[in-house]
């Protein structure tokens, strides 16, 4: 294995090592700056809400106060002139009342005899001329409802989105060589994305029935394939352009469909162009977020740390309409193992509907769920072992050779151990293990105040450290990308002007940055030589979603291909020059070179969709985190001081990029970990504002420490396999360890909140808190 | 109704629109100032943030009324001076060589939280920028690159930015 550790500038701030024997002086230098940089940092970039269409209109939308009835009627109130606003129920859609997703459950607009299945669901819209008769005329929509009995539970609803069943080797025999076997159930709640930009979708109608869209958005064309059908109109009739995005976390990968078809049927109506631009506390309320999950671990393992059973099973809460559930849910089952050779699994997945709104996307799609559980079941059994984590999980770590639950064989691309033994080493993971198990033991001995065995008079804090491994499939699941089919392009205009054109969105990431990089690398011109065509379905072709941290490994790919291809073609009458001294007059001389290059499956990459057999990933990113917390003995209020980092992207495209996608990842994993819960009451999320879903500020926000590990993916040109989600699968389950390790309690119901950690320990008493353990 | 006058980003502004109008809206709509940016109408996220007077405020919660006669600062007035070298200033630099800015949407808030503490002599201590920016959400970045940046700016004109 190619295993290459980029590490982070030392405190002089000198050296960036890049590659061995090349070292690039300072920080950005000799690294190109963030593309769009300089307008985002003077104020000159232009999100959705900052764009002006002379005339624009306002657009709302009405949506149930219930989470579950039948939609008897909607009445404005006659005492308005309602000539002067436009109003669109489910009558006004022209073509189908869906949502274009995986299935046709979910409409655009509830319509009249229908049932409502979720609190803050659409069911009319309404567009005025400006925001205080909008207000106005909102308020006098009546609707008339008939309540529905909801279901809340997703282990009581009958409606099953999906379920799978992946299994392989004899679990009872496992159990049977097993000589402790832990059972654990895990639970984690709802998490919202909380872009600081909230959706927002601009409508413009042409002249001849056309309509662009101008928003905040992931997905180019995933906005316009639900436009057309919706509005019943042609590829060329629908038009998604992407203004510059504040953030999106998933949270904007199927969602703005809905607002893009709710403002193109509003600015069709009225004529004029229709601004809907939710505010923070709409966004909350309605829109998608982390799927709640229930994960069930029964485990068996030998004396000496050998995983010999899994059982898993896991139960996801769709929400009411299926959105990307089924494939959030198929991703959450295949990673629910963790990252562990075990020769007897058996995972039984499913996911249900409720009367909640929808779950979809959110970084980690599935994963930081199920590997929480996975990694904290684990944690656990090294404590029944009297063994370190660092150990069990050195002794378990998948390794190139070994087969996961699918049948799929790692030939390559297998850093588990790599990134595991830089947390333990980069950490002094064993040595502060050692000091806070002693303190702990000391307060235990102490046992002079309650709750007796973590209280003495002299400690006010207790510290504790803990560590998560994980493994992340890179890219779509199973044969996603073969199904796609993406197209991505290079094209040398005529005036000598090299051009990438993909509908990979920039949302903070850095994709306007790295895409120019990598294909300025194959021609062998300046960065600044290659430019970006914008994000609009005019001129794009269709490189696919920008999700599932496939944009630098699939659409990277294809940029490289397709560079090459130009390169090429360029240089074949002159042998002798180079593309650099060729490209301008080769434009201007012979007109515009294009090159299309088609996603092809990667070789020897298959999967059953239907048996769940073969290869579920082409490959997988590994990583590793080390979490130090201080706990307040009093209040129980968990501070997450420092976190290690250590992910293996396959190959580090922009170091300064990448770990910003590790550091930002890293924080949304402590705050899924501490402070981020969705409360629920009927079906309605009560903290549906910032000043009540809180997320870590700067001072909540630890020390975050990144090493950038490269095991390249031979089948991707540059090896690439992603970072955006890694970082958010290790983060919680390394934080509720260090608490463990501090204070002597699992917390295995997500955030750990202090009231959750005083529980426990009352719960636990005086002696620490055991799993419930059978000796096999 | 009479105009509200004050100085925007040293040019003098006069708008005439309701006391209560928010500053915010003020600002992007009525003069087209759209680099302040509103992340969620109530004070918790800081996007919004502009200088008054020397002071840090959420834009979205000062009414237009208490702005009569005041100086404020935008992020479009940031980089004025060093605009006409074609260039941006340093703390705009600091955050693009660091990567102090991601999507971007919390940046101009940002920008405004970190000069007005280096214009009241904040130094490069971490724990002290932290808390200069404890009003600002950034979702993206882990506030790591922010830190740094920041601190890149303090260290580099010694104790007063």
């Amino acid at each position: 294995m190619t295993t290459r550790t980029v590490t982070r500038p030392n405190e002089a701030g000198t050296a960036l090592v890049l590659e061995a024997g090349t070292i690039a002086a300072g920080r950005a230098r000799g690294l190109p700056l963030r593309r769009e940089g300089p307008d985002k940092l003077t104020g000159a970039a232009k999100y959705a809400d900052d764009l002006v269409f002379p005339g624009a209109w306002y657009g709302a939308t009405i949506r149930s106060t219930e989470a579950r009835a039948r939609l008897v009627a909607i009445e404005p109130d006659p005492m308005l002139d309602w000539s002067t606003v436009v109003l669109v129920t489910a009558a006004d859609i022209p073509g189908d009342n869906v949502v274009s997703g995986i299935q046709d459950d979910q409409p655009v607009l509830v319509p009249v005899g229908g049932e409502i299945r979720h609190h803050a669901e659409p069911l009319a819209l309404l567009a005025a001329p400006d925001k205080a008769t909008l207000r106005r005329f909102k308020a006098a929509v009546k609707v008339v409802t008939e309540v529905l009995p909801p279901v809340f539970d997703p282990e009581a609803s009958d409606h099953v989105f999906a379920h799978y069943e992946i299994g392989t080797g004899d679990l009872q025999a496992g159990f049977a060589e097993a000589h402790i076997v832990l059972e654990g159930e895990y639970r984690v709640g709802h998490q919202e994305q909380l872009y600081i930009e909230g959706q927002a979708m601009i409508a413009v109608p042409g002249e001849a029935g056309e309509i662009a869209v101008h928003g905040s958005l992931q997905c180019p064309y995933y906005v316009h394939k639900a436009l057309m059908r919706s509005l019943g109109l042609d590829a060329r009739q629908a038009r998604v352009v992407q203004a510059e995005t504040g953030g999106a976390f998933g949270g904007k990968e199927e969602y703005p469909s809905i607002i893009a078809v709710h403002a193109a049927l509003l600015a069709s109506k009225c004529g004029k162009p229709v601004r809907m631009i939710y505010d923070r506390h709409e966004d909350i309320a309605a829109t998608t977020k982390r799927h709640p999950a229930i994960v069930r671990h029964r485990t068996g393992v030998t004396r000496d740390g050998r995983l010999v059973a899994q059982d898993i099973e896991v139960i996801m809460d769709g929400g009411a309409y299926c959105t990307l559930t089924p494939v959030v849910l198929s991703r959450g089952a295949l990673h629910s193992g963790g990252p562990y050779r075990c020769p007897n699994v058996r995972i039984r997945a499913r996911a249900t509907r409720t009367n909640t709104p929808p779950n979809g996307a959110f970084r980690g799609f599935g994963a930081p769920q199920t590997e929480f559980a996975a990694e904290t079941q684990l944690n656990r059994l090294a404590e029944q072992l009297v063994m370190s984590p660092a150990e069990i999980r050195a002794r378990n770590v998948y390794a190139i050779g070994d087969t996961t639950p699918t049948g799929q064989v790692l030939k390559e691309s297998v850093a588990g151990e790599e990134v595991l033994r830089l947390a333990v080493e980069g950490s002094n993971f064993e040595r502060i293990r050692d000091e806070t198990a002693h303190e702990l033991g000391e307060r235990r001995g102490a046992n002079v105040m309650p709750p007796g065995p973590l209280r003495t008079t002299l400690d006010r804090t207790a510290t504790g450290i803990g560590l998560a491994l994980a493994w992340h499939g890179a890219g779509f699941t199973g044969s996603g990308e073969v199904h796609l089919g993406s197209v991505a392009s290079v094209e040398l205009d005529a005036e000598g002007r090299i051009r990438v054109l993909i509908a990979s969105t920039e949302m903070g990431q850095g994709t306007k940055t790295i895409f120019p990089m990598l294909v300025a690398a194959e021609l062998g011109v300046p960065v600044d030589a290659v430019e970006v065509a914008p994000q609009d379905t005019a001129f794009v072709p269709d490189s696919g979603p920008t999700v599932a941290s496939r944009t630098a490994m699939v659409v990277g790919g294809l940029c490289i291909d397709a560079a090459r291809r130009l390169k090429a073609e360029v240089e074949r009458d002159n042998p002798d020059r180079t593309f650099a001294d060729l490209y301008v007059d080769h434009g201007k001389t012979k007109g515009p070179t294009r090159i299309d290059q088609k996603f092809e499956p990667y070789p020897g990459i298959t999967f059953d969709d239907e048996t769940y057999r073969g290869d579920a990933y082409p490959a997988f990113g590994w990583a590793a985190a080390v979490a130090r917390v201080e706990i307040d003995l009093d209040t129980a209020e968990v501070s997450v001081k420092e976190v290690l980092a250590v992910d293996d992207v396959g190959k580090v495209i922009h170091p300064i990029l990448c770990e910003g996608q590790v550091e930002g990842g890293t924080l949304q994993a402590v705050g899924y970990a501490t402070i981020e819960e969705m409360k629920l009451q009927d079906g309605r999320y009560l903290n549906d504002r910032l000043a009540t879903y809180l997320i870590p500020t700067a001072l909540d926000a630890p020390q975050i420490r990144t090493i950038l590990v490269e095991a390249p993916f031979s089948g991707a040109p540059h090896g690439a396999k992603g970072v955006g989600e890694l970082p958010m699968d290790v983060g919680a389950p390394a934080v509720v360890a260090a608490i463990a390790d501090a204070v002597g309690v699992w917390i295995t119901d997500l955030p750990a909140t202090p009231e959750k950690i005083l529980a426990a320990l009352a719960d636990a008493g005086g002696p620490p808190r055991r799993g419930r353990v059978s000796a096999a | 109704m009479s105009g509200y006058r004050f100085l925007v980003n040293g040019a003098p502004a006069e708008v005439d629109v309701p006391g209560m109008r928010r500053l915010l809206d003020v600002l992007r709509e009525d003069l087209g100032l759209t680099g302040t940016k509103e992340g969620c109408g109530e004070g918790e996220c800081g996007a919004c943030s502009v200088i008054l007077d020397g002071q840090v405020v959420d834009a979205c919660l000062v009414p237009i009324a208490q702005v009569e006669g005041r100086i404020v600062r935008t992020v479009e007035g940031l980089s004025l001076a060093a605009r006409e070298r074609g260039a941006l200033d340093a703390l705009q630099e600091a955050f693009l060589e660091t990567g102090g800015a991601q999507c971007g949407i919390c940046t101009p808030g940002m920008l405004m939280a970190a000069r007005a503490y280096l214009d009241g002599g904040g130094t490069d201590d971490d724990e002290s920028i932290r808390e200069a920016i404890a009003g600002n959400l950034c979702r993206c970045t882990g506030y790591t690159k922010i830190v740094e940046a920041i601190a890149l700016v303090a260290g580099a004109s010694g104790t007063a930015g």
